[in-house]
């Protein structure tokens, strides 16, 4: 299988389903003739033309209501935030109209849409464009939340959002569009929604982490193995709905959770997550849940600042430490 | 900066020291090398010296107490320092066990973020006081456990409560169950051949029991035909009887003791039976049941129904949740219960639904008899005389005060065998009835 | 240029203070009566069924037959029937929370309305949307909508998918004329205009937002000029007269079907009642209803009718017969349907679902 970086991996399955679905459309700011704030979208206008790839105005409310609009007309769009801070404009008609079109009309409607877009931390761009926002996304039914965090995983997971009938939020990492990986070239390779995935098994403590945590995770764990603790790995890769029973069954064994998240701790998917664990658990627990977030502060600009406020290797080993009593 | 002072190693073999004198009070100035106290050790008395300049801020013991080694002992720090925290670690007795516990963080956590993320290697529970017995893990009462570990220890029968803990604020964790199994193993041949007998905690004090809690568990096929079979040979509840004699001598004896505590109790032996009965049914809540067609129903709680005899005949009057009150209670309840039940006053509650009888004969001089089971109840304890009879202890015949109690059971719950190892429980406890005053 | 303001939205800027509703309007030739008689019958069918069903829905409101908000049309029939009579069965409709009678002008039965209202299984959101919320797939009806000028966007992408699929369906849009103050007003009209979407934007201006009249709301008062500034087609109509709704919207359609061009209409009505079910309406005077009374559209409409001799007075009392007599068809019907069955609770959250 071809290495690729992440970017490249998710214009792969965004060409891939553009070509595939005439329905399809991909709507956004700088999508088009600029190729992409981050290329992901990189050849795409020059190979589907202006009528599938659509450069908008700086209005995200006006077309992220547009988008939803058109898939209970029978579209299915891809809606480009070009990072989900400004998703925050849009979540009028993400979470009024998207989420709950298909409740409210007795289930007349199914709205294929994807909202996807870098979020979570990038390299010094301080508190308005560093937020993970995915719990306010995966508080609401009737939304998908999905993050990646290997390039194979991108693909698969937003060929999957494309095909998917209901409105799913595709939160890329802004820091991993560099990350490269080995990624499928066959157009049919998909990855299921609502499915976790092992990413390294261990015996004594289960770390639980999604998106930029992932490869921070699997770094701590490949330096508490050799300190003699055995760690698993675990990422959800969808939020909502969240597959619990993967982490349930891991826990069960190793009795210990650590959960890391990019994210601000209060009322976070970790939150959530520890609390899925203590109720379906309990039992097994030898230790209470550890969880390892961002810092509980607007995102610092100064580079220093900026590193303490996001979890890396050394908590999420002092945390899986502390969970084993060592 | 303030640092305790902890009981030193004076002698190779020391354990444990007592203070014989302090050198210097409260408030002194002390300076390193300068001698503090006197320590009486298993060997001799040795002067123990200031490992750091200061005041002598606070004395954590008294002269003449004694403490184990390492556990601190006074505090030494600046006039004006804040040593509130040093002294709510040091009300935390640390055995030397726990200092050879795995040490914490290795140097590279020195790195990391505090500011973000303290550590919580001190966690609040770590401050709470202990008690004296060396029991780390219990607090106010409560017992520290992690899930796991009070499910491993429920399931291979560990008391979990005479385990150390090793998580933080004495936690057990599940190392530490897996510990305690690993010694269960190796001391199973000497345990003695009768079960441990745990004796239910006692209730508050003015806790009224309304009837017991009962769960259902549905009848199995196999008992359901036992059931049908017996009923046809023996009438509705088919009986058997299980006899066993029992001495005495340690049960008068404690009842004459009490009595001399207590002179307004007039505790009888018959007081004592209940409770013990009580408490027997606790460990086997397999007798404490009853047959309900499709179910059998385990009761929580062993409500005794206590055979009255009045003019107009037999009741049966209820001290409910009898393994919970101390037996002093259970006395003045049945004297109580027994005397509104001559003067006919007892409430229909207070004469129905007990989990099991006990009916007692002795008075009358019978020495053995079988009572007829009150159903649903799944048995009644028949109770003879207490005589003073020869019998052989240790290839000698002595004569020694011996009860015979026999037990009717309904074939239908109870099976011989389980009915036999309710009988041993009671014997057992009945020949040594200090088991009723083990706080666990 | 269809892409071009019209002359109508050529008001002098600062109206003065209440000058924007429909009685400032200057006197305006009457509409012409070239329609056929039974297109006339039947919009005036229309308009006095949506009156009493309105009518009928205060009613059940005061007898608790209905919950939560309940917004009513009444005084507002013009709009409506007039914009949605001139559309083809296969055109799209999306509007706000106060829908009712455009859900019936549409095609949704009394009976699927009324049911929903009750909140019963037999409702045309089966229950689970309300009087907010109603929806029908089948008659392209795409719901109201009840965060104000949320409607607006999603027409705007109704409109978008029927120019990408080609076809020439066109999609109407109502809102009020609070929802103009709204972002996503100004942001719809924009992408309407850059991207030449078939949509119909339909203000209905009844004066008021809830409590706050339009004056004390909108530093323009004039909603059609709003569109200069995207160099979108308006017109302000007369909504209170359904003739001129109709012709307007003739107008706009075949610039969405024929050219892919967008409008705003600017209807200027009246609602007599309160902005919902629990509004005493202390923000206005009886005097200023009154007055918008004696425009009623269906008194305006009943008289040029039987001025041209299209229904006389007996062919109008068999009508309100027949009106009244769905009406009651729609409570029974809603009365007999059954509640939603509790299982409801947790389906239709999504098409695809996981676990």
């Amino acid at each position: 299988m071809p290495v690729m970086t992440m970017r490249d991996a998710l214009n792969l399955a965004l060409k891939e389903e553009l070509a595939r679905d005439s329905s399809v459309f991909l709507m956004g700011e700088e999508v088009a003739e600029y190729q992409g704030a981050y290329k992901v979208t990189r050849g795409l206008l020059q190979e589907f033309g202006p009528k599938r790839v659509i450069d908008t105005p700086i209005t995200e409310l006006g077309f992220a209501g547009l988008g939803v609009g058109a898939a209970m007309a029978g579209l299915r769009p891809i809606i480009e935030f070009m990072t989900f801070n400004f998703s925050i404009l849009a979540t009028d008609q993400i979470i009024n109209s998207a989420a709950k079109m298909r409740y409210m009309s007795g289930g007349q409607f199914k709205i294929p849409i994807v909202f996807r877009g870098p979020g979570g931390s990038a390299y010094q761009v301080s508190s308005q464009h560093s937020q993970a926002l995915e719990s306010w996304y995966a508080y609401f039914p009737g939304l998908k939340v999905v993050m990646p965090s290997t390039p194979a995983d991108a693909k698969g997971l937003l060929k999957s959002s494309i095909r998917d009938d209901d409105p799913v939020i595709f939160i890329e990492q802004e820091r991993m569009y560099g990350m490269k990986g080995e990624v499928s070239e066959d157009a049919d390779f998909t990855i299921p929604l609502g499915v976790a995935e092992v990413k390294r098994e261990g015996t004594d403590a289960t770390i639980i982490a999604r998106s930029l945590m992932v490869p921070i995770a699997l770094q701590a764990a490949e330096q508490l193995e050799k300190e003699g603790i055995s760690c698993e790995v675990i990422d959800p890769r969808t939020i909502r709905p969240f597959d619990i029973n993967t982490i349930v069954e891991s826990v069960k064994k190793t009795n210990r959770a650590v959960v890391a998240e990019e994210s601000h701790p209060f009322a976070s998917v970790g939150a959530e997550i520890s609390a899925e664990i203590a109720e379906h658990a309990f039992d097994y627990l030898d230790a209470p849940v550890k969880r390892i977030s961002g810092a509980d502060v607007p995102m610092p600009y100064a580079k220093n600042l900026e590193q303490l406020a996001i979890p890396d290797v050394a908590r999420i080993v002092a945390a899986v430490k502390e969970v084993s009593y060592v | 900066m303030a640092t305790q002072v902890v009981m030193p190693k004076l002698s190779p073999t020391m354990e444990e020291g007592q203070l014989a004198r302090w050198l210097k009070k409260e408030g002194d100035k002390v300076s390193m090398g300068e001698p503090l106290a006197e320590i009486d050790t298993d060997k001799a008395t040795m002067e123990m010296q200031a490992l750091s300049n200061g005041v002598l801020r606070k004395i954590l013991i008294n002269e003449g107490e004694s403490a184990p080694l390492g556990q601190p002992i006074a505090i030494i720090g600046e006039p004006d320092e804040d040593i509130s925290e040093l002294l709510k670690t040091a009300s935390t007795p640390k055995p030397e066990k726990a200092a050879q516990a795995p040490k914490s963080m290795p140097e590279s956590d020195a790195a990391t973020p505090v500011e973000v993320e303290p550590q919580e290697a001190e966690a609040p529970e770590a401050t709470q006081p202990i008690s004296s017995d060396g029991q780390k893990s219990r607090t106010d009462g409560r017992f520290l456990i992690s899930p796991i570990a009070a499910r491993m220890a429920s399931e291979a029968g560990i008391d979990f409560k005479t385990v150390q803990g090793s998580g933080p604020g004495g936690r057990i964790v599940k190392r530490d169950i897996e510990s305690a199994i690993g010694d269960q193993k190796k001391t199973a041949a000497t345990k003695p051949a009768v079960g441990r007998i745990s004796i239910p905690r006692p209730a508050r004090e003015g806790v009224v029991y309304g009837p017991s809690a009962y769960r259902d568990e549905p009848v199995s096929e196999m008992r359901r035909t036992i059931a049908r079979r017996l009923v046809t040979s023996l009438g509705p509840v088919p009986h058997f009887f299980l006899t066993i004699e029992i001495d005495m001598e340690r049960a008068a004896d404690m009842r004459h003791s009490l009595n001399e505590l207590y002179p307004d109790l007039k505790l009888s032996i018959n007081d004592l039976i209940i409770k013990v009965v009580a408490v027997s049914l606790i460990q086997h809540p397999e007798v404490n049941a009853s047959f309900q067609d499709k179910t059998i129903r385990y009761y929580e709680h062993a409500d005794i129904g206590v055979a009255v005899a009045t003019e107009n005949g037999l009741i049966t009057p209820v001290v409910r949740a009898a393994e919970l009150k101390p037996i002093t209670e259970v006395a003045t309840e049945v004297r109580a219960l027994a005397e509104r039940a001559r003067a006919r006053k007892l409430k229909p509650e207070e004469y129905t639904g007990a989990t099991f009888s006990i009916s007692n004969l002795g008075m009358f001089g019978i020495e053995e008899f079988t009572a007829v089971i009150n159903p649903p109840e799944g048995g009644i304890l028949a109770v003879g005389a207490m005589a003073r009879k020869p019998v052989v202890r240790e290839d000698r015949i002595e004569i020694r005060q011996t009860m015979r109690v026999t037990m009717s059971c309904d074939h239908r719950v109870i099976d011989g065998a389980t009915g036999a190892r309710f009988l041993q429980t009671f014997k057992q406890i009945m020949e040594n009835p200090v088991y009723l005053f083990l706080d666990q | 240029m269809s892409s071009q303001p019209t002359e109508r939205n050529t008001r002098p800027k600062n109206s003065p203070a209440g000058s924007a509703g429909v009685l400032d309007r200057p006197e305006e030739p009457a509409a012409q009566l070239d329609e056929d008689r039974d297109t006339l019958v039947k919009v005036f069918h229309q308009m006095l069924l949506l009156r009493r069903f309105e009518e009928k829905c205060a009613e059940s409101y005061s007898l608790g037959k209905i919950g939560g908000f309940c917004h009513l049309y009444i005084g507002q029939e013009a709009v409506g029937v007039g914009a949605i009579s001139v559309l083809r069965p296969d055109d799209y409709v999306l509007t706000s929370y106060r829908e009712h009678g455009q859900a019936i002008a549409k095609g949704i039965s009394p009976e699927a309305v009324m049911a929903e209202l009750y909140g019963k299984a037999g409702g045309c959101s089966r229950g689970k949307g309300g009087s907010m919320h109603l929806f029908d797939a089948d008659v392209n009806f795409l719901g109201g909508h009840a965060i104000v000028g949320g409607q607006i966007p999603l027409a705007t992408g109704v409109a978008f998918a029927c120019k990408y699929k080609e076809t020439d369906q066109v999609t109407l849009c109502f809102f009020g004329e609070a929802a103009v103050n709204q972002g996503a007003f100004h942001e719809s009209l924009n992408m309407a205009q850059l991207w030449k979407l078939p949509c119909i934007y339909i203000c209905e201006n009844n004066m008021y937002g809830m409590g706050t009249s339009l004056e004390r709301a909108m530093s323009s008062q004039n909603v059609a000029s709003k569109a200069c500034a995207y160099e979108l087609a308006s017109e302000s109509v007369d909504g209170m007269d359904v003739l001129k709704m109709r012709e307007a919207t003739r107008r706009a359609i075949k610039r969405a079907r024929e050219e892919s061009s967008p409008t705003l209409i600017e209807a200027r009505t009246y609602r007599y009642m309160g902005h919902s079910m629990s509004d005493p309406g202390k923000y206005r005077t009886r005097a200023e209803i009154e007055k918008y009374q004696e425009r009623d559209p269906i008194k305006v409409f009943t008289k040029t009718l039987k001025d041209n001799g299209i229904l006389s007075d007996s062919e109008i009392a068999e009508i309100e017969a027949q009106v009244k007599e769905e009406v009651e068809r729609a409570v029974r019907f809603a009365d007999e349907s059954p509640l939603p069955d509790p299982k409801e609770l947790y389906t239709d959250i999504y098409a695809n679902p996981i676990n």
